[in-house]
């Protein structure tokens, strides 16, 4: 009985601290043209990261296309996804998701992970990065698995 | 070495600038018209069929309707608009020398009620405002753009092409990267135009109702997440001006259809 309330500070005080993270992003290492560690140190979820890319809300199929034959509304501003993972280790697709400005400082591919040096951000969006760090391990997982 | 240097700083100093603009050249300008399938074409083509005459002939009973205090109406001081309206909304958004900045035909409307009707001024975005608009510039059907040549005008221009340029909102994302840099392509299936505003207020199939240059604005600026402009503000003001001077030349096509 006395290890219930206890249990209850314990979940109060996590789920303080994910709502105080929220606009704190995940610190993270680039290595070489990559980002070699996960944001999240958890196991991700490819068959997530599928459903994530084809996802209205995450903008992917905006400009991309790929071998998702369910649906006709793709993008051809960007390169096709079909073989992003012969192409990039998941480390350099990690960095790709998070910044590609770091690449091309002139790309249309919004930077993923960032919230700061933005300008006009709509209420809604404030202080939030477009995609969560769970959610962009998720979608390197299933990138990685699209081999030609 | 230094002799090819030099020429090398020296094509980097011409062709810079003009690299970084990307802006469309005159003869290379398409209507979102030109974009479009078939069947919208059509629609457009058609007074019959495009719903957006409904709200024309609706703008042409108030143009001769008298309202306000004053108890007139339009026709009392502009006349029959076919031939006294007839290529003004080409030159809109207009510099107005007593408030020393330019307005929109919505916002010539709203002042002629104010200081001539002495009527309240209609709200953006509803039916009377919008089919007042539509009529005056179905009088400009044809009528190639000229909006932005008033020298005094320069500085507005200056300032929306920057807001065009500027990248903003949680996709960070300028119009020029898509309407100077992609258009021709697809966003998620849909074709992406050069931006060019030849037919508003237009009718758009996806609003199911007649909506006006800075209602299409307002719907990029959510796109990209970014905050937008309020109405009316001297932002979309300028933005608007922008636009209709990078169509220069296009003919008005009031009222268009599109997607």
């Amino acid at each position: 009985m006395a290890r219930a309330p206890i249990h209850i500070a314990a979940l109060i005080s996590a789920s303080l601290a994910c709502s105080a993270s929220a606009d704190e992003l995940v610190p993270y290492t680039i290595v070489g043209d990559g980002i070699p560690a996960s944001l999240t140190g958890s196991t991700s979820d490819a068959t997530r990261g599928r459903a994530l890319v084809l996802a209205r809300t995450t903008t992917c199929m905006l400009c991309h296309s790929g071998p998702f034959p369910e649906t006709r509304f793709q993008g051809d501003l960007a390169p096709d996804l079909a073989g992003a993972g012969n192409r990039w280790s998941a480390s350099q697709l990690r960095l790709r998701l998070v910044d590609a400005s770091r690449f091309n400082p002139d790309t249309i591919m919004p930077s993923y992970y960032r919230n700061d040096g933005l300008v006009r951000v709509g209420r809604n969006f404030a202080g939030k990065p477009i995609l969560s760090a769970a959610e962009i391990e998720d979608i390197v997982a299933f990138l990685a698995t699209l081999r030609d | 070495m230094i002799v090819w240097r030099a020429i090398a700083a020296a094509i980097f100093l011409v062709t810079g600038p003009a690299l970084l603009a990307a802006e469309i050249p005159p003869d290379a300008r398409r209507s979102g018209y030109a974009f479009m399938g078939p069947d919208t074409r059509a629609m457009q083509d058609d007074d019959t069929a495009n719903p957006g005459m409904l709200f024309v002939l609706d703008g042409e009973q108030l143009w001769k309707k008298k309202t306000g205090s004053a108890d007139r109406a339009c026709a009392d001081c502009h006349g029959d608009a076919r031939t006294s309206m007839k290529g003004v909304a080409a030159r809109y958004p207009a510099f107005d020398k007593a408030l020393g900045r330019p307005v929109t035909l919505d916002q010539r409307i709203n002042l002629c009620r104010a200081i001539h009707q002495q009527a309240t001024p209609l709200p953006y975005e509803t039916r009377d405002l919008l089919a007042l608009s539509a009529f005056v510039a179905h009088q400009s059907r044809g009528n190639p753009i000229t909006a932005g040549d008033d020298p005094q005008l320069k500085p507005f221009v200056d300032q929306g092409r920057d807001l065009f340029m500027q990248r903003e909102g949680q996709l960070n994302l300028a119009c020029t990267n898509c309407h100077d840099d992609n258009f021709d392509k697809r966003l998620a299936g849909a074709p992406i135009t050069q931006g060019q505003p030849t037919g508003y207020p237009l009718y758009r199939l996806e609003w199911q109702t007649l909506g006006s240059l800075e209602r299409r604005l307002r719907s990029c600026m959510s796109g990209v997440r970014a905050q937008a402009y309020d109405y009316g503000s001297p932002e979309l003001v300028a933005l608007e001006l922008y636009l209709m001077s990078r169509a220069r030349g296009l003919p008005m096509e009031t009222p268009a259809v599109r997607p």
